[in-house]
């Protein structure tokens, strides 16, 4: 009997992206593309340039947002599929950010899924992740190591509301960074404002009137701006995206303890190498355990790795049986810090 | 164990000195005087011997854990640190913790480990793996492995302790007296620490050292008249003190180490003044002028049985105050006094063994206005010091860093503003991070045609590791070619980097080798137009000798 021809792989990386030749698109391309689909606003996965993107509907204002006013954007919803080309595409949710979403491509017979950055961990800020079944599962592997096992996030938010309390009681602001998408949100959720008053950098601000615009319930916050500070001086929560952190306004928050909150702070010398004076243990990406267990239940036999760990992760699960392969995506240039 | 467990959290997690001291003064207190032993011994560096190598260690967690030993080793790599690694890996614990105190997990469990056969200390390793929360388990491969690196010393413990001892004698200098040497974690050990201070202990103890505090040059004027300081060389050796008191001569390093057996020569210098004398000064490598530091860490390093060959980096005791005379503290004494003593002995000294080989006296540099002083100053790198020290005539012998009385004055660094060109990742912790950096002047004016960068220098330190941060990720962004292990840069980033001194050298590309470069500053504010050039560099040579 003949062998079937092998079938040309639905998606491959070329200079620009992940390219669907049959869909014609690219899924979060690096380079300007005709058609781009995005699973989610992150800087390493939302580039300008391109003449037309498609995400979901709650992804829309903030890629607005950031990749300016006018570009070129259609939402659309989880599970509703649409035809591209001779592909059909629906997104499905990955629980990372708001609006963050898998991308599901069909076409001749074959299904592939491509996880963009996700997490299993519960998050008040955005829809649970959700397994699709494929023939071809395309996942991150930002914490592809099995020392990354992630605490309860519930028991991490009572450390960080301990902390502030703590803080506040010694006459301490507390200065926490965080990625102003996605993460500084899901740490505003965690908070508890009967505390303190609670300050964003104008940065995350902007992103939360979003989130909030779209439904998301968050407690109380105010602007941190200049004129504010000597309101927050010994006792409330500013909280501050990383590039941020020589900003003139702290200067005048008096003694502070400042801290992050990051998949990043599982390990001593992270914490150590920024001298925060606390690390919190929370991500928005999976864990070890949260990497394996999608893979097992989503059930596909080949699985392509990108975006973190890839070597070690790839030949883990060729090992564990798996057809697994790496691909070279713009973001896997030894990674060791994303938008975690 | 979970106390010394919580314990090492509070100091591994804080970088205050006041809350790490405030944490070891509640574990003192807390703890029975055996766990109280055994954590003194483990942070002043008396644990004990290695019982299980890595290889079993982690053999023993692959079995456990089902994750294949080579993934364990890329884990290690990314962590930086075994014993944390494995922590880090195992599951969460299947039992209840048993209740051990820290001194049963080293006397039962640890120390026992190291006679056993390799599967009894596997077994040994997975039983209590499966009864210890993560940050114990963290702490119990410390105990096997050693490393336990909490930013506290010895002075640290003998701070906490003072504390806790009832008797207000015992002070933390008696303390680290006291610990100074072999000394056995017992529960009659760790109170013999605390005990009321006893007169027959003065032996051979230094007296805590008077440091000096920087001045910047605007703040030299602002010290009221010239004539109320005196001002001496600031030498660059090992401040230390000689002392003779009845029939014991010991010289003390500021880090309070004994370095008797390091100098033997000054041993025998300090055993010719009588009894009851301390003098306070400097170990210099000296010849007729002070040599380079690195001289005299040959002399610091080299073993004991080495030493017959000290003559090849001559030393002196440069001596500059006196703290006992006749067995009478002289510390609450004017400085004044105290050198008119310190004068009259090392006479009386002359007169008796004639001039010492192996003694200086730092000499006082005379001055009348400040101005002058800034002249003197100048003249410090052509002298091998550096810089000037600055002392009030009327003050007492104070304790530690207290400013005001006494003022070291230190040349500037030179400086020069270099462009970044290559890059290499670090080593150890620094392993993930673009952290060894290669810099390059220009070879003409940069605004001539074909202006090209040269390098010149290496630097690694100088920044903190959140500039290091980004400037790791610029470079991530701007590498433009790959040369083994080095990676060539775009050139972007000036930064003024900051050195000791400068000497002609074959061995460097540009034919000048820097003494202790490191960067100074990022200076953002400049393009690489505005970067310095090689002439500017050559300009700073000393001139040559005929
Ligand atoms: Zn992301
Ligand atoms: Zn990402």
């Amino acid at each position: 009997m003949k062998p079937a021809a092998p079938r040309p792989a639905l998606l491959r990386t070329d200079g620009i992206g992940l390219r669907c030749e049959a869909g014609g698109f690219h899924v979060d391309p690096w380079k300007p593309s005709p058609c781009a689909v995005i699973t989610h606003a992150h800087a390493d996965h939302a580039r300008r340039g391109s003449h037309r993107y498609i995400a979901h509907h709650d992804s829309v204002p903030i890629l607005r947002h950031r990749l300016g006013q006018d570009i070129v954007i259609e939402g659309r919803g989880y599970d509703e599929p649409f035809a591209m080309g001779e592909a059909t595409v629906s997104l499905h949710p990955a629980g990372h950010v708001l609006g963050s979403a898998q991308v599901r491509v069909e076409a001749g017979g074959e299904v592939w899924v491509v996880s963009g950055d996700y997490k299993r961990d519960h998050d008040p800020t955005c829809r649970a992740f959700a397994p699709v079944a494929c023939d071809v599962f395309i996942t991150e592997c930002t914490f592809g190591l099995p020392i990354y096992r992630w605490p309860e996030p519930r028991v991490v938010a009572d450390e960080l509301n301990a902390w502030w309390r703590d803080m506040r009681a010694q006459q301490r602001t507390c200065v926490l960074y965080a990625y102003s998408l996605g993460k500084a949100q899901r740490l505003l959720a965690h908070l508890d404002p009967s505390i303190g008053p609670i300050a964003l950098h104008p940065a995350i601000d902007d992103i939360t009137t979003l989130y909030r615009a779209a439904g998301v319930a968050l407690p109380e916050s105010v602007r941190f701006v200049k004129e504010i500070v000597k309101d927050l001086r010994g006792g409330a929560m500013v909280l501050i995206p990383p590039s941020a952190a020589g900003a003139e306004a702290l200067a005048a928050l008096g003694p502070v303890s400042d801290a992050s909150a990051s998949g990043w702070m599982r390990t001593r010398a992270s914490r150590r190498w920024r001298s925060y004076d606390r690390g919190f243990v929370m991500s928005d990406h999976a864990d070890w355990p949260g990497l394996l267990r999608t893979i097992e239940e989503i059930g596909a036999k080949r699985i392509g790795v990108t975006h973190g760990t890839v070597k070690p992760f790839v030949r883990y699960l060729n090992e564990k049986g798996y057809d697994a392969f790496p691909i070279d995506t713009a973001y896997n240039a030894d990674e060791t810090e994303g938008a975690a | 164990m979970r106390r010394f467990s919580q314990l090492y959290r509070e100091l591994d997690g804080s970088t205050r000195t006041s809350e790490k001291h405030a944490a070891l003064v509640r574990y003192f207190r807390e703890v029975d005087d055996e766990d109280g032993a055994w954590a003194v011994a483990l942070f002043t560096g008396r644990r004990p011997k290695r019982g299980v190598p890595h290889r079993l260690m982690r053999e023993a967690a692959s079995e456990v854990t089902g994750v294949p030993e080579w993934l364990i080793r890329v884990c290690q790599e990314s962590v930086g640190d075994n014993s944390e690694t494995i922590a880090l890996l195992l599951p969460p614990p299947a039992h209840e913790p048993d209740e051990l105190s820290l001194a049963q997990m080293i006397e039962s469990v640890v120390m026992p480990l190291r006679t056993m056969p390799d599967h009894e200390k596997t077994d040994v390793l997975k039983r209590r793996w499966a009864s210890m929360p993560e940050d114990e388990r963290y702490v119990l491969h410390k105990l096997i492995a050693g490393g336990m690196r909490v930013g506290v010393q010895q002075r640290s413990i003998a701070r906490a302790l003072s504390e806790v001892a009832s008797d207000e004698s015992v002070d933390a200098a008696v303390i680290e007296h006291r610990l100074s040497g072999v000394w056995s974690p017992t529960a009659a050990a760790f109170g013999a620490l605390l005990a009321a201070y006893d007169d027959s202990e003065a032996g051979a103890r230094p007296y805590p050292f008077f440091l000096a505090s920087p001045i910047e040059d605007d703040a030299v004027e602002s010290l009221g008249a010239p004539d109320e300081w005196i001002a001496e060389r600031k030498w660059d050796g090992v401040r230390a003190q000689l002392i003779h008191r009845e029939g014991l001569t010991t010289l003390w390093s500021r880090g309070d180490e004994p370095m008797t057996d390091a100098f033997p020569e000054l041993v025998q210098l300090g055993s010719l003044f009588p009894a009851g004398t301390v003098l306070d000064g400097e170990v210099l490598a000296y010849d007729e002028r002070p040599l380079p530091f690195t001289s005299l860490q040959k002399r610091i390093l080299r073993k004991q049985k080495e030493v017959m060959l000290f003559d090849d980096v001559p030393v002196v005791f440069m001596v500059y105050d006196l703290l006992e005379h006749e067995h009478t503290d002289l510390r609450a004494r004017p400085l004044r006094q105290r050198l008119e003593l310190l004068d009259e002995l090392l006479h009386a000294f002359e007169q008796r063994h004639g001039t010492p080989r192996h003694l200086r006296r730092s000499l006082v540099v005379p001055f009348d206005g400040w101005d002058q002083l800034t002249h003197e100053r100048a003249r410090s790198r052509a002298m091998n010091v550096e810089g000037l020290m600055l002392k009030r005539l009327e003050s007492p012998y104070r304790t530690g860093r207290v400013r005001g009385d006494w003022w070291k004055w230190k040349v500037e660094p030179y400086t020069i503003d270099a462009v970044l060109v290559y890059a290499q990742l670090g080593s150890g912790k620094r392993a993930t991070r673009f952290t060894d950096y290669t810099f390059a002047l220009w070879d003409r004016d940069p605004g001539q045609d074909g202006a090209e960068l040269l390098p010149f220098a290496k630097a690694y330190s100088g920044l903190s590791n959140r500039e290091i941060e980004a400037v790791d990720a610029k470079i991530r962004a701007s590498i433009v070619g790959k040369k083994g292990p080095v990676r060539v840069v775009e050139p972007t980033m000036v930064f003024e980097i900051a050195f000791e001194g400068l000497q002609r050298s074959d061995r460097h590309k540009a034919g000048i080798a820097l003494r202790f470069p490191r960067m100074a500053r990022w200076r953002t504010d400049k393009a690489i137009g505005q970067a310095d050039t090689l002439g500017t560099l050559e300009a700073l040579l000393p001139e040559e000798r005929v």
